[in-house]
């Protein structure tokens, strides 16, 4: 046995520096996890100070008698090569450890241990820890706003009828994978619509909206038979005029009142909220800000100055504004833009709001995936005759689009986490929920519960969107 | 000049249809505005606002104009900017770096502060920090002061102001310090660059920047008095503090959130950052013979800083964006005193809004026009 230094552990008294070591380290743990678990102060009988750091002297020394390279045992050198490198990663090692149990108790005992979780009332919530009564009191409201209690299985129907059709893409077989584009482009977007217009809100059948959607699917049958030369002046003029003859010319208000769905009452906008409203909200203006993205992104690359600068001029406006202040915007400022006696919903306005704002984003991401495709790709695919819409549909932004997968996703993420903004124009989803729940007179004082509860439903929601796009993200990479 | 419909087609035609749009709105908005008798202008602002801000840098009361309601508003924006700018970016600094540590303990830490914080929406964040954590601090006759002079109390952080005697000489020997060690870098790095050689700037600079205000100090006259915040009983159980620096607690919160929230994107700008800089380049400059901080001080560090800085001055601009979301909470910002106080009582819906949206739109693009000329002089020119 050779002379030892404490000074200097080596590997020639590697077990008694290891014994050593993984003593002093285990009774700081230990000293911790008993302060913190059982409330009992081992090194009470030091002076404040000095017992207050004992552990982290104790527990360093530990770890620097058991920093010996090349040991030999093969859990001593993980261990050295990830906590343990040098002085100053050991102290942030033990702090953490440290930090971590001593923080375990009370948030176990504020989550489960002292919370209160049965009855229907304030009075079971006696104790110092978190009230789920309350969450499950006001369950309905968080998630189904101020819609009527009888009538919520229309919204739950719909979500399920709408998640099936969603999740069709995964059982299509190969004949039909290549309608899924159009599948979830066109139709799938469209019976959404159908489902939250007339289901949840149970709407009449003929209204403005419906008009456009008779006027398009005219017009683009029609447009068959049009030669491709007038093609594109035809389709800026035709829908309009249709939707302008259907709607001033062939039909009356009193069809209005026929169309409505029968037994389905009429439930206003104003009343939606909850969780519900987060969702609905997040998915159409993820569907409409997706084209005007695209058509804005094309738009600022597009060889016309004059596009090219209204393009700019609508991206760097969109962006440069706070999301709080466009939904000001259309809250005070739209309906003076409009004619007087023509109104549009809350709701609608502040998804076309919420859409122009993140597609201003999604344009700007797009334009970096059309930025990045070689130079190549556009000389060869016009050297094949293909025309800029052909090129574009065909050639570039499939590659494009693939390229930008990780930002988009981003962008959407944005997007979901913004949708509380729309308590400005006063609809109340589940954050606004809370609010108002938490001034109710019978359940004050539960504010934190509230809060943790939709954090925690946030969280899930857009931690688990982040990772599906990493994984959409390294299915589509293709080796460039 | 040969000019074809294929390509003044579609531009007409864009164009057209932005005039008609725009021309509906104008001619929609004189029609609405003559039925509900408003006359438009800008006329407004110098008239007397006669409402009442809790909180304000400049003197303000209501017998001021909406022009300095603006002012208000706007350099309270400023200042919970400037604050979640300055707490985000050491936060964040510190956590992209921890990110890339080799400590599976505090790896692991950083990254789950990262994925927590930035998967919450942030006016959740806001409203959780304002309703429910700041709300269980204690009231102020209940404070324990923190070091003896600051208490944080249900009301607000209450800490001792600094009262100055002859303060525009401080701030000069400051100024003196600033130039002269902008002056010995440039000559330390011509030295380098001519003989060699290397001065220690570091030091020379940290030594000039403490020892001039200490001579202003000494022999410059300066005085620095601290005016401690004093218990004081408004009534029976109403108490505050007096004297002092009082900051609301709105504008902790909201500093808070947005700074948290904030941080975890600049860290993730950070460490994308650090990836960046190829391994390569490390083992080259370690084998000409760097020493382990010359490679990060000379190599890795201005590579790095290329990648690091556009990102994180969007997330600058993004921070500033949404400091707006203080009108959520009441904290006294642009949005809440101009679009929301001074809307309601003047009913200049259209006014209000374009003033507040324009004041946002020239900081962003100014920001970002000295991004374009900041990339552009750091540019790497390739040959």
């Amino acid at each position: 046995m050779s002379k030892i230094n404490f000074l200097k552990p080596d590997k020639s008294n590697l077990y008694t520096f290891l014994y050593l070591g993984s003593f002093l380290f285990f009774v700081s743990v230990l000293d911790v996890l008993l302060n913190s678990f059982f409330s009992l102060n081992l090194t009470g009988f030091l002076p404040g100070f000095l017992s207050f750091l004992l552990p982290l002297i104790l527990g360093f020394i530990g770890l620097y008698f058991i920093r010996i390279e090349l040991s030999g045992i093969k859990q001593l050198d993980l261990l050295n090569k990830h906590i343990n490198t040098n002085n100053f990663n050991a102290v942030l090692s033990l702090l953490i450890i440290f930090i971590i149990l001593k923080s375990i108790p009370p948030i176990l005992s504020w989550f489960v241990i002292d919370a209160s979780f049965a009855g229907d009332s304030k009075d079971v919530c006696t104790g110092t820890g978190a009230c789920w009564t309350y969450i499950k009191v006001w369950m309905r409201r968080f998630m189904y706003g101020m819609y009527p209690n009888g009538e919520q299985w229309r919204i739950n129907l719909s979500f399920i009828a709408l998640a099936l059709l969603g999740s069709v893409g995964y059982f299509a077989t190969d004949r039909f994978k290549k309608y899924l584009t159009l599948y979830y482009v066109v139709i799938y977007p469209f019976i959404a619509f159908l489902f939250i217009f007339f289901f949840i809100s149970g709407g009449p059948v003929f209204f403005d909206f419906s008009y456009g959607i008779i006027a398009a699917i005219l017009s683009i049958i029609i447009g068959f038979f049009i030669p491709s030369k007038f093609k594109f002046y035809y389709f800026l003029i035709v829908p309009f005029a249709l939707y302008v003859l259907l709607k001033y010319f062939i039909f009356y208000e009193e069809l209005i009142e026929l169309g409505k769905l029968d037994g389905l009452n009429w439930v206003e906008t104003g009343a939606w909220g909850g969780l519900s409203l987060t969702f609905i909200i997040s998915f159409f203006c993820l569907i409409f800000c997706f084209p005007i993205g695209m058509a804005f992104a094309l738009g600022r690359r597009s060889g016309f100055p004059l596009i090219r600068y209204i393009s700019i001029g609508f991206i760097e406006f969109w962006r440069g504004v706070p999301l709080i202040t466009v939904l000001f915007m259309s809250a005070v400022m739209f309906p003076m833009f409009l004619p007087a006696d023509f109104f549009i919903d809350k709701l609608v306005r502040c998804i076309i709001a919420i859409s122009l704002f993140e597609a201003a984003y999604v344009a700007e991401v797009i334009r970096g995936g059309l930025q990045a495709l070689p130079r190549g790709q556009y000389e060869a695919a016009k050297s094949l005759g293909m025309g800029y819409w052909r090129m574009h549909i065909f050639v570039i932004l499939p590659q494009a689009l693939k390229l930008v997968i990780p930002g988009i996703a981003n962008t959407f993420l944005a997007l979901v986490k913004d949708t509380p903004l729309i308590f400005v124009v006063g609809l109340l989803e589940i954050v606004g929920m809370l609010n108002l729940a938490k001034t109710n007179p019978e359940w004050l004082g539960f504010a934190m519960e509230g809060y943790v509860f939709a954090a925690i439903i946030f969280w899930i929601i857009c931690y688990a969107m982040s990772k599906y796009s990493y994984n959409l993200e390294q299915k589509y990479k293709t080796d460039r | 000049m040969n000019f074809k419909l294929k390509d003044i087609g579609p531009q007409l035609m864009t164009v057209i249809a932005v005039v008609l749009v725009f021309g509906f709105f104008t001619y929609n908005a004189q029609v609405n505005m003559e039925n509900r008798g408003i006359d438009f202008g800008y006329g407004f602002l110098s008239q007397e606002s006669s409402f009442d801000v809790q909180f304000s840098l400049i003197e303000y009361d209501g017998s001021h104009s909406y022009f300095r309601a603006y002012l208000v508003g706007l350099l309270n924006t400023i200042l919970v900017s400037v604050i979640g700018i300055f707490l985000a970016t050491i936060l964040g600094v510190l956590v992209g770096i921890a990110r890339l540590s080799p400590n599976y303990l505090i790896n692991k830490f950083a990254a789950f502060y990262v994925e927590f914080f930035r998967n919450i929406p942030l006016l959740l964040q806001i409203f959780f920090w304002y309703f429910a954590a700041l709300r269980a601090l204690p009231l102020p006759q209940d404070a324990e002061a923190m070091f003896g002079i600051s208490f944080l109390t249900i009301k607000g952080l209450f800490v001792p102001a600094f009262i100055w005697e002859n303060f525009n000489i401080f701030f000069y020997s400051i100024v003196a310090a600033i130039v002269a060690i902008i002056v010995i870098r440039t000559h330390a790095k011509k030295v380098q660059e001519t003989q060699g050689k290397q001065i220690p700037v570091l030091l020379i600079s940290i030594g000039l920047i403490f020892i001039l205000p200490l001579l202003s100090f000494l022999i410059g006259g300066v005085r620095l008095s601290f005016e401690v915040p004093v218990l004081k009983q408004l009534a029976t159980t109403s108490f505050i503090y007096e004297g002092g620096v009082s900051l609301p607690p709105e504008l902790i919160a909201l500093a808070l959130s947005l700074s948290l929230y904030t941080a975890t994107f600049i860290a993730e700008c950070v460490r994308a950052g650090i990836q960046g800089v190829g391994k390569g380049q490390k083992e080259a400059a370690a084998s000409i013979g760097l020493t382990q901080n010359q490679v990060l001080k000379l190599v890795v560090m201005p590579q790095a800083l290329r990648i690091i800085i556009p990102p994180t001055t969007n997330q600058y601009l993004n921070l500033t964006k949404n400091s707006s979301l203080a009108a959520a909470i009441a904290y006294p910002d642009l949005v809440l005193v101009f679009a929301g106080t001074a809307l309601m009582q003047t009913g200049k819906a259209i006014e209000i809004v374009s003033i507040t949206m324009f004041t946002y739109l020239s900081l962003s693009i100014s920001i970002s026009l000295f991004m374009n000329w900041y990339n552009n002089k750091i540019a790497i020119t390739e040959k």
